[in-house]
Order: structure tokens, then C-alpha cells, then sequence
């Protein structure tokens, strides 16, 4: 994929992302995430039902790969079970930190395949992951 | 100014406009870090032989040098800390908290930094003292009004950053001491952001604690200073107890404490750091502090008239003096914004600096700030507003 059409998905991930605004619910389980060197900074919900992810939603305020990333995440993990998702979420990691991972697992999130040569974004791509991995560990 | 040869982190190709966070260091302060470790590294105040001596005399020296930098009254009123965080930890804990007492007030505003913010919310929820926020005009700035209209009865404390490091306004600390004291109010001063830019006189300011850091005025990081009023000082209680600090001690558990400074400096100091503190002193005298002011502030001038012309560019502190200027651009992120410039080689910091109360009055949770120092020049500045005249810096910072 070249970078330009890279970088016009996270635009418009970033600018429209999926599933922005949380809701009072209580089936859903709520965490907070930030990266302590930079801003980011962004609260997920996450409503799993028989071990599949029914919904995801977000809110907070943070850069665009955070976001973007958050958007991405959501699109990609909606309605898999939480087996899947820490099959993705792993490949995933693998790719930020520059791992040889599964290509065909990894669908728009490929976006990113380049962040690592971005130090000071690798942590703002992972954001949204570390707080859904904590999330579906637990389930 | 021509002293862009005396820093050796200049000769890497960046600009660097994140001088409220740390500062680049002259040769001069280096050179006396390394001379202390390479030629009389031993204790300080153990002078039994010659190096030990030789620390003592420089260590001390240093402390003369503080005391002539903001003229205190006598070298026992100034404390050497690891920072300005250290020394406003110490003066509420040491001071205030054996001072104040449930109800009494304190006035803080919402542009503080957590440093100083923080220790007081804390002694609030222990003692029962009540921090109270002084207005800030629609410049974000301290007015003598808003201070008197904030004071009751119950108010025993001003405690306020002279120059704040989000807006960077030079707050009139003078006048506010002048109305403080005639209430029998204290005054506190965070002069991390003032005390590097602009002659402080804690006589002139009628300044009762101040704290202030080494490292953001050319000197070594983990030194800081405590400055406080000698009967103020005398009264205040050691938060470390240890070596260095006491004359004698005795198994019946009596303790008998240095007098001042030492007192409240328990355990081996941070001598490389004082020394080197020391000579940041002496560096920014040779230069000047009205010289670094005014050039600051031209600076500051020269970028806000600049970035003014830009329609992209949102500017939250334009009228205020100092050397900070607050911005975003318009639709980006600020930290998109700090890692686009980074690509540049352009260091600006992205964030709510610590400040995390000021959102109330600005609207933003974030923004990109540039402070300048001394080194800073109009060219660089040139080079950051092109930079920032590109339309597409959301996409060329992903």
C-alpha cells in the first residue's frame, strides 16, 4: 500500500472514527488508557457477550494516529471472539515492533505497518490495544 | 547574542524552542561538573584533608553566588534542593503545614503547575486548609483586583508561579507581596520560569519562600534552590533527617540540628550539581539579565507578529510579555503538530504542560508552546513559521 493512501485512511479515521461517545451502560466494561511521555489520552468500552466482542466504544482526546488507530481497532475487532482478538492483537504488537506477523490477519491496520520507523509514534498506535488487551484478558 | 559558540548541543542541526522545560548548557557549566569529578571529587564538609577543602570552598561558593543572583539577605537563606519541585514540596510540608490550620485559605490560580498545585491540594486534604483560585483577566493574566477580591479574612497564604509556563505572564509579585503583607498574608513564589529570564530580587519582591530549579537556566538538572525568609527558614521543619543536618545525637533520642542552611540539607548534597549551578550564575551574569530579557522577549514579539499573519495558527497568549507563546494550528492535534515540526528538527512541546487546570480558561486541553532562551534567534524563528504556512501538516506528521 503506498504512503499516501496509508495516510489518507488515518485522516479519515481520524476525522470520522467509528463508535466516538460513550454510553451509560452497565454491560460495559470501561477503561482508561494514556501514554505517560505524550497527551494521549482515551477511555474505551468494550461490551462483550458469550465470549464475542458485541461493541466497542471510545471517547478522549489524542493524536491522530491514536485515534485513527482506536477507529481502526474497533472496525477490525466488532463481532469476533475474544480468541480472535488476542490472535489479531498479537500480530498486531508484532507489526508495531517490527516482529515478523501474519499479514493476512492484520486488514487496514497494514496503515500502520511502517510506525516503527517513528519511534515517538509507536506507543500512540498501541494506545488503544493495550487498553482492549487488559479488557478481554480478563474475560 | 553572540553566545551560540558556548553551547556545545548547538552544533546539532535542530532548534530547539523547548527552553521552559530544560536548557542547553554553556561549556563553562560543563567543564565545571567535570573538573569537580576529575580533580577534587571528595564530600563536602568533611574538611580533614585538601580536596575536601576545596569542595567546601567551591560548595559554598556557590550558595554566595545564589544568594548575590536573587540578593538574599545571608547564604542561610538559601537551600540547595534537587529542583523547584522539591523546594515547594518542602517549604508546604516543612512550613505551612505546621502553620496553617483547618479553614484557612489559601489563593492559588488555575494556570499553576502541578508542582505547586499538587502539595497544597494534599495539605488540604490533610490539615483541612482550603486552596482558592484567583480569577484571571481575559489575558489569562494576574490582576491586583483579582487578588483583592479573592483575599478574605481567612486568607493566609498567595502562593503563585511568577511567570507561568503555559502563558508565560510576569505576574506583579512586587505589588501582590505589598497587599499581602500589609494583611499579614505569606507570599510563595514558584520562580522556575522567572528566575532564568528576568532579574529577581526577593528584597525588591518582598518575597517570603521562592523555589526555583538549576537546569532551566543553563545549570546542571537535579539542584534547585529554596530561598526563604531567615525567621520564616528558622521555623520551618527538616522533611529529611540524617547526616549533615545535626550537631549531635545521643542514645537518649535527643537530636541537636545544624544550624541554617545545613540543617535542612540532610545527607551528601548534590555538589556537581551546585557547583555547575554556580557557574550557570556566573554565565548569565557575564551576559546579563536585562540583555536576556529583553532578548527573550524581542523574540517573543518577532514570533507572535509573524504567526499572527498565518490564518492556520490560533495563538492563546499573544499580549502577555515573557518569552512563552501557546499555540495550535487550526484542525491538528497539537502533539501531531510537536512531531511534524520534529521531522524538521524543530523541538517544541505538545501538551497541557503540566498546567492541567488552565483548560477551564482557555478551552483546550492541549497546546504546542514554544519558549525561548538566550540562543534563540530571529532566523530560527523564520524557519518555524515556514515550516508552519504548509497546509498539509496533519498528513506530513503521520
Amino acid at each position: 500500500m503506498d504512503n499516501e493512501v496509508k495516510r489518507n485512511i488515518i485522516i479519515d479515521h481520524y476525522h470520522n472514527p467509528l463508535n466516538k461517545g460513550l454510553l451509560e451502560d452497565e454491560n460495559y466494561t470501561k477503561i482508561r488508557v494514556n501514554n505517560e511521555s505524550c497527551i494521549d489520552n482515551i477511555v474505551l468500552m468494550v461490551k462483550v457477550e458469550d465470549g464475542i466482542i458485541k461493541d466497542i466504544r471510545f471517547d478522549g482526546e489524542a493524536c491522530a494516529i491514536s485515534t485513527s488507530a482506536t477507529s481502526i481497532m474497533i472496525k477490525m475487532l466488532l463481532n469476533k471472539s475474544v480468541e480472535e482478538a488476542l490472535i489479531i492483537l498479537n500480530e498486531y504488537e508484532k507489526m508495531i515492533n517490527e516482529q515478523d506477523y501474519d499479514e493476512s490477519i492484520i486488514g487496514e491496520a497494514i496503515v500502520y505497518n511502517e510506525v516503527y520507523k517513528q519511534p515517538n509514534r509507536k506507543k500512540c498506535a498501541l494506545l488503544p490495544w493495550r487498553g482492549i488487551k487488559i479488557i478481554i484478558e480478563k474475560e | 547574542m553572540k553566545v551560540r559558540d558556548d553551547f556545545p548541543m548547538l552544533r546539532k542541526k535542530i532548534i530547539y524552542f523547548d527552553n521552559g522545560a530544560t536548557t542547553f548548557k554553556p561549556h563553562i557549566v560543563i567543564d565545571s561538573v567535570v573538573d569537580y569529578y576529575s580533580n577534587y571529587s571528595a564530600n563536602a564538609h568533611r574538611g580533614d584533608y585538601d580536596i575536601s577543602l576545596q569542595v567546601d570552598d567551591a560548595f559554598e561558593a556557590a550558595r554566595e553566588k545564589v544568594k548575590k543572583f536573587i540578593n538574599a539577605k545571608t547564604t542561610e537563606e538559601i537551600i540547595f534542593t534537587s529542583g523547584t519541585t522539591d523546594s515547594l514540596n518542602m517549604i508546604i510540608k516543612g512550613y505551612f503545614k505546621n502553620h496553617l490550620n483547618s479553614g484557612d485559605e489559601i489563593l492559588i490560580t488555575k494556570s499553576e503547575h502541578a508542582s505547586l498545585v499538587l502539595p497544597w491540594f494534599l495539605l488540604g486534604n490533610q490539615i483541612g486548609c482550603v486552596v482558592k483560585y484567583i480569577d484571571l483577566d481575559q489575558d489569562l493574566k494576574v490582576t491586583i483586583e483579582n487578588v483583592t477580591k479573592a483575599i478574605t479574612n481567612k486568607t493566609k497564604v498567595i502562593a503563585l508561579s511568577h511567570i507561568t509556563n503555559v502563558i508565560g505572564d510576569i505576574r506583579p509579585i512586587k505589588e501582590i507581596s505589598k497587599l499581602a503583607h500589609q494583611r499579614g498574608i505569606l507570599v510563595m513564589v514558584d520562580g522556575a520560569q522567572s528566575v532564568p529570564h528576568i532579574k529577581v530580587d526577593v528584597e525588591d519582591l518582598g518575597i517570603d519562600f521562592l523555589g526555583f530549579s538549576g537546569h532551566k537556566m543553563l545549570g546542571p538538572t537535579g539542584i534547585g534552590v529554596l530561598y526563604g525568609k531567615l525567621e520564616l527558614l528558622e521555623k520551618m521543619k527538616p522533611q529529611n533527617v540524617g547526616g549533615g543536618m545535626n550537631d549531635i545525637f545521643t542514645s537518649l533520642k535527643q537530636i541537636d540540628y545544624k544550624p541554617l542552611p545545613h540543617r535542612l540539607e540532610a545527607g551528601t548534597p548534590n555538589i556537581a550539581g551546585a557547583i555547575g549551578l554556580g557557574a550557570a550564575i556566573d554565565y548569565l551574569e557575564m551576559v546579563g539579565m536585562d540583555n536576556i530579557s529583553k532578548h527573550d522577549q524581542e523574540l517573543k514579539r518577532y514570533a507572535v507578529t509573524k504567526l499572527s499573519k498565518l490564518d492556520n495558527i490560533e495563538i492563546y497568549n499573544a499580549n502577555t510579555g515573557g518569552s512563552i507563546i501557546a499555540f495550535n494550528v487550526k484542525g491538528v492535534f497539537s502533539q501531531d503538530t510537536a512531531i511534524y515540526l520534529n521531522k524538521h528538527n524543530i523541538c517544541v512541546r505538545a501538551g497541557s504542560h503540566c498546567a492541567k487546570m488552565l483548560s477551564d480558561n482557555i478551552n483546550v486541553n492541549s497546546t504546542c508552546r514554544l519558549s525561548f532562551y538566550l540562543y534563540n534567534t530571529k532566523e530560527e524563528i523564520d524557519r518555524l513559521v515556514e515550516l508552519l504556512k504548509n497546509k498539509d501538516i496533519l498528513k506530513e506528521s503521520l
